[in-house]
């Protein structure tokens, strides 16, 4: 390379002569010279190979993870076990499927999401648009940070508290008194503290984003802070919150702790009798995919890790189209542009 | 690499001239000064010609101006001993102008002098700057504008920015949500058809959008999305337009679209327009005002201001010597 070695010279030596006069027919396809780390020293070159290769490794990890999951799910994944619920039975065949794990799954993360969502953005605009008094948004701020902090076992714990409490018997199975403490009620609530520091810190980023003049051109035609915040900020960071809560969703499918603790970690659904439906269902105990997979895996009490397999993989295939669903939503809003800064 | 970059051997040949490595043929880069330069010859501007022109010598040049004298001027507004503080630092001091319909009122000065901070003050949005306190009196057809609730009065002094900022939605929405009240939906597309279309009729882009009203506002080019913001700010019927710097992101073309707009505007509604290019505030404004470092040095027609200041300072500023 030419310009390569026009670097490495010395900074007194004359420049090179205009390049037409040598170069070979072809050369000036690539138009200009390029930045290339043949230029660098030794430890940077090796500082980019080391970031390459573990660039390809976690690659690799993904990759593996995904195909094994993929082998293994395909193999053992029936579609009845999608629509059957858990049986007693002593082999693979005779167990049945995982449908109340599967519904458990979708309803622990409606309710969470239901729950952490609103609040979730109310804090971020809060904390962005307004943050009066400082003290009170800084108090907060770290709050949120704290919660995110906490293992998801600790709130579970926490939750025990809470939920057993005679005034929130209403909440879960209780009798003569005594409150058993585990609902999708109480799991939900809880796990919506596990999602609600992601909607925050996706939504407070979006927020911040949107450059000042907007609000103010918002400002400037008459509107107020609330109409400002509906109508122009809220609807910008449409992508940001979905975000949020894909993010979010995630984490509450994945959670285990909380399930267990909080849900009962049953095999069905235990519905509270004399209650109308859903509540029977909403103040039972329960489990979900992740509780399943974990009792269903070699080192659980079903040991049956052929449908350990299965849930995996369906639980797999849950988080991947999240993850869809967020790029989508980020492609759509490219589509509407943004500001110059 | 074929050119060096400054700062390596043509610069060595500069700082060394009986230096042996004389380069073969010198790369083509800015060569350094050494001395002072000769101090600028003051340029005088063309005279005779258009009566308008500059005559007295006050350093400044410019285009023709193109307008024509104002049809009638009413006084809308009265900047009566305005001073704006940021906490401890007086950003206004003590400045007093009257904001007349029929007329282009221009502040100039350089930047961070309180142009745009006394434009703010007009609608009452320095207030969003909480360590902002204003004095003194500005009134809106001898109304004092603290009197005014906020929101009422920023439908009546509207404004338009320096970034152009047309909402995220599309350019129908954009004039929609200023006619609707504050966060409502009500008024379907169909009532406020009219009155949208006339608003970007008055902003000049009717023409150019009327088919893709749908499309989205950040799709268009940077001078139509500025249009687009004039015509939000229009929308809401204003007696007084504000605008900041609202040419400085953009291109001349659009630039041109503008100022035509700008001064085309000014038998409806008073306007006043910040900027930092002198030769716009020549070739739009009918009055001028000069702020330096918070105060206002002079205020003049734009002829007056630009031909033959009064202030030493604004002669300086007007001829380049600074800012």
């Amino acid at each position: 390379m030419r310009d390569a070695s026009a670097q490495d010279l010395p900074l007194t030596v004359p420049p090179v002569p205009p390049p037409e006069q040598h170069d070979p027919p072809g050369a000036h396809q690539r138009k200009g010279a390029v930045e290339g780390s043949a230029t660098w020293s030794l430890s940077d070159r090796i500082g980019l190979a080391i970031c390459w290769a573990l660039g390809l490794l976690f690659c690799a990890i993904a990759v593996a993870i995904v195909v094994y999951l993929l082998v293994q799910g395909i193999k053992f994944l029936r579609p009845e076990m999608l629509w059957t619920p858990a049986a007693a039975g002593f082999s693979e065949t005779e167990t049945g499927g995982f449908s109340d794990a599967l519904f458990g799954t979708l309803i622990v993360a409606a309710m969470g999401i239901a729950i952490a969502l609103p609040i979730g953005v109310a804090i971020a605009v809060w904390l962005v648009e307004y943050g009066r008094p400082t003290a009170l948004a800084r108090v907060t701020e770290s709050t949120i940070e704290a919660i995110a902090g906490i293992p998801s076992i600790v709130l579970a714990l926490f939750g025990t508290v809470i939920f057993s409490s005679t005034a929130l018997g209403f909440l879960s199975r209780s009798s003569e008194g005594v409150v058993f403490g585990r609902s999708f009620f109480a799991a939900a609530t809880m796990l919506s503290l596990v999602a609600l520091p992601l909607i925050v810190a996706s939504v407070r980023e979006g927020l911040n984003s949107i450059p000042r003049h907007v609000r103010e051109a918002s400002y400037a035609v008459g509107k107020t802070k609330a109409a400002t915040t509906r109508r122009i900020l809220l609807p910008t960071c449409r992508p940001q919150v979905a975000t949020g809560a894909m993010l979010g969703l995630g984490r509450i499918i994945g959670d285990t702790a909380i399930i267990v603790v909080l849900l009962g970690a049953t095999q069905n659904f235990a519905p509270v009798e004399g209650v109308g439906f859903p509540f029977n269902y909403l103040r039972g105990a329960g489990t979900t995919l992740t509780n399943f997979v974990y009792e269903a895996s070699p080192t659980g009490n079903l040991n049956q890790p052929q449908k350990a397999y299965a849930a995996a993989f369906v639980l797999l295939l849950m988080v991947l189209a999240l993850n869809a669903a967020v790029d989508i939503v980020h492609r759509r809003a490219r589509k509407v542009g943004t500001w110059s800064h | 690499m074929e050119s060096l970059t400054p700062g390596t051997s043509e610069f060595r040949v500069a700082i060394n001239p009986e230096g042996s490595r004389q380069p073969a043929s010198p790369p083509p880069i800015r060569r350094i000064p050494l001395e002072d330069p000769a101090p600028a010859t003051e340029v005088l501007p063309p005279v005779g010609g258009d009566a308008d022109l500059p005559q007295q010598g006050s350093g400044f040049t410019a285009a023709k101006r193109s307008i024509k004298a104002p049809q009638f001027s009413i006084r809308r507004m009265e900047i009566d001993n305005v001073s704006v503080h940021y906490g401890a630092k007086e950003a206004v001091k003590s400045v007093s102008l009257p904001v007349r319909q029929g007329e282009v009122l221009s502040l100039i000065g350089p930047s961070g002098c309180g142009k745009t901070t006394l434009l703010r003050s007009l609608n009452r949005l320095t207030e969003l700057t909480s360590s902002a306190t204003l004095t003194g009196r500005i009134l809106l057809d001898d109304v004092d504008i603290a009197a005014i609730e906020p929101t009422l009065l920023r439908r009546r002094v509207t404004m338009v920015f320096q970034q152009p900022n047309p909402f995220p939605m599309s350019v129908f929405d954009n004039i929609a949500y200023v006619l609707r009240e504050q966060g409502s939906r009500r008024a379907r597309k169909k009532t406020l058809e009219p009155a949208v279309h006339s608003a970007l009729d008055r902003a000049g882009l009717f023409e150019e959008v009327k088919d893709n009203l749908d499309h989205p506002a950040l799709k268009l080019s940077g001078g139509q999305q500025q249009r687009l913001c004039i015509a939000r700010a229009l929308a809401a019927e204003p007696e007084v337009l504000l605008l900041d710097e609202p040419c400085s992101a953009l291109d001349p073309k659009s630039t041109q679209v503008i100022e035509d707009l700008i001064v085309r505007l000014r038998d409806d509604v008073a306007v006043v327009i910040v900027t930092h290019n002198l030769q716009q505030a020549y070739r739009i404004a009918d009055h001028v005002a000069f702020m330096y470092l918070g105060d206002l040095v002079e205020y003049n027609s734009a002829t007056a201001l630009f031909g033959s200041p009064r202030e030493q300072r604004t002669r300086e500023y007007v001829s380049g010597a600074f800012g």
